[in-house]
């Protein structure tokens, strides 16, 4: 059977931890050791607890990357890094370009939504990807997480990994849909990559042709030259979908998109307000049904 | 004791000639962006120096905005500190820190970024990971920043070998400190089951409390000091304030005329000698 995410990234901890470095973040060592992607370890093991402090926390793990050590920071809550960025942002993401002394880090930084309030839900990776000196991946399939891993291992550079809690089941996965003529182009990160493939598959049955192209990097985002050619050959533009607020990464990448392409990218993310905790206050992620109502206006609008 | 006195005297008179050099040339429009003097505070760092040299331990260093009285101190070396402050590749942090960042490999220093008090935490995670005797220098008002205080904490609970110098001028930019607080550095790191000290930067004070450092766990040291010119730029707030650096000379007599003529001489030199390059 097929290693899920949540596998993957266990694994990967574990390996990291035997190779000498360590896990940092707070209550990893609870009951469900962060949704059971930690292996069963302790501060011995390489596995520490910081203290509840998260504008600390964010500054002590840099200061332990300066030492070179190469730790995973585990952010619980992507919501959370209002709190534990800005010593990442300002020291670690600008040591190397400043002093040249590189602060490695690997940032996961976990999103999920559902009666979480106004702080510690969905994705936040805009916060990060307006700053110089990191990269940005939002892996959701077991080889994009270990491809990212790696490629951390190799550079000495910060990693922000956008995780959402809702991928740690997949065990699939995810490849690009690409017609040669198309009526949309969609461009989905982090969990909305999965209601694009659902949307996808319920529009192609109504006779809709639709691109999927699965953003797994948000920083340095490269428009692939197929991607360029799926969205120049759709009838009504493209879609950027998103699980942060639109006014962020969503926005940036469309534009960018636009730049290279001259086609028209709408997007398609978080509501503009903020979220509560009870469900009908909730500010959810674009499901399947809100990505075929938006494809359907543009459609009629056109 | 007076050797030991003498020998933080030259630290200090490196210092406070750069420092000098450095205010006339504020005034001059040498410099285009802002500049924190140390003249004032220098006894504190050129005491720890002077007492990490004669113990011969060569920590990790975390500096401040106003630090160039820590580099220099150090050891680190001036001509990369001129080079600095004058924008050039060659400076002590490429050209990239001016004041406020400087940073020197060779002498274990590390650079700041501007965000007030960012540098505690960064130690006490960088002393974590390498448990290498680490000393951080902090003012009285980025001591308040809220992670200095979550950091101190933590430091405590792992007992790292680590020293958290607080240079206290008492002022932040010009808001006195009771203004801004009721409570004492000193009783925090208690609270933290830290040891901790009130001092003056008179040289045989500040050096007694750095007796017993490293082995026990992390000590906090609050620091009374003065400082002689504006927060940033080229200015006097009080003409009648307190000088640790003119009541030293004054009590060492012509032998430490003699050395600050020296380094007065050789600051203005190497000056030169850069300026010159241009």
């Amino acid at each position: 059977m097929a290693k899920t995410v949540r596998e993957t990234i266990k694994e990967i901890t574990r390996q990291h931890l035997k190779g000498g470095s360590r896990c940092f973040g707070q209550c990893l060592t609870a009951v469900g050791w962060v949704g059971g992607t930690l292996p069963e370890l302790y501060e011995e093991d390489g596995m520490v607890e910081l203290s509840m402090a998260d504008v600390a926390g964010g500054a002590i793990i840099t200061g332990i990357a300066l030492a070179g050590e190469r730790p995973i920071y585990v952010v619980r809550y992507q919501g959370f890094q209002w709190y534990n960025s800005p010593t990442i942002i300002n020291y670690a993401m600008k040591s190397k370009e400043i002093w040249k002394r590189p602060c490695p880090l690997l940032v996961r930084s976990i999103a999920m939504e559902g009666g979480i309030g106004p702080v510690a839900g969905s994705s936040h990776h805009s916060i990060y990807q307006r700053m110089p000196g990191v990269k940005i991946a939002s892996p959701m399939t077991p080889k994009e997480y270990q491809d990212v891993y790696s490629q951390f291992m190799k550079e000495d550079e910060v990693y922000y990994i956008s995780e959402h809690r809702k991928s740690y089941d997949n065990a699939e996965e995810l490849s690009d849909t690409i017609h040669d003529v198309a009526d949309i182009t969609l461009f989905p990160i982090s969990i909305t990559r999965f209601a694009a493939e659902q949307a996808k598959e319920k529009l192609e049955k109504q006779g809709y042709k639709v691109n999927v192209c699965h953003v797994l990097w948000i920083k340095p985002f490269v428009l692939k030259p197929q991607w360029k050619v799926a969205l120049e050959n759709s009838k009504f533009g493209g879609i950027v979908l998103d699980d942060d607020y639109e006014e962020g990464a969503a926005s940036s990448i469309a534009h960018r998109i636009m730049i290279e392409t001259k086609s028209p990218v709408h997007t398609l993310g978080l509501r503009h307000r903020t979220a509560g905790f009870h469900p009908k206050v909730d500010n959810l992620p674009p499901s399947k049904d809100e990505i075929i109502k938006k494809i359907l206006e543009m459609i009629k609008n056109d | 004791m007076k050797q030991f006195r003498i020998n933080v005297f030259k630290r200090a008179s490196l210092c406070r000639n750069f420092e000098q050099y450095v205010f006339d040339g504020i005034k001059n429009r040498l410099f285009r962006f802002p500049i924190y003097l140390s003249a004032g505070q220098e006894y504190i760092s050129a005491t720890i120096a002077e007492t990490m040299r004669v113990k011969n331990i060569q920590p990790n260093i975390f500096i401040q905005h106003r630090g160039h009285s820590t580099y220099l101190s150090n050891d680190a070396p001036v001509e990369m500190l001129v080079d600095e402050l004058l924008g050039k590749e060659s400076g002590c942090a490429y050209g990239m820190g001016g004041s406020a960042s400087i940073h020197s490999k060779e002498k274990n220093i590390f650079g700041h970024d501007g965000l007030m008090g960012s540098q505690v935490p960064i130690a006490v995670g960088h002393c974590y990971s390498t448990q290498h005797p680490t000393i951080v220098h902090m003012g009285d008002a980025s001591a308040e920043e809220d992670y200095v205080l979550g950091a101190m904490g933590w430091a405590s609970t792992k007992k790292l070998p680590i020293l958290f110098v607080v240079e206290d001028n008492n002022l932040s930019i010009l808001t006195e400190k009771k203004v801004r607080r009721s409570w004492h550095m000193r009783d925090v790191a208690k609270a933290f089951n830290m040891r901790a000290r009130d001092t003056t930067d008179d040289p045989v004070e500040l050096g007694s409390h750095l007796q017993c450092l490293f082995d026990c766990g992390p000590m906090l040291l609050n620091v009374n000091t003065h400082r002689k010119y504006w927060h940033s730029g080229a200015g006097i707030d009080d003409e009648n304030i307190f000088d640790r650096y003119q009541v030293e000379m004054d009590s060492l007599g012509e032998e430490a005329v003699q050395i600050h003529n020296h380094y007065k001489q050789k600051v203005e030199e190497i000056w030169q000698k850069q300026l010159e390059k241009q």
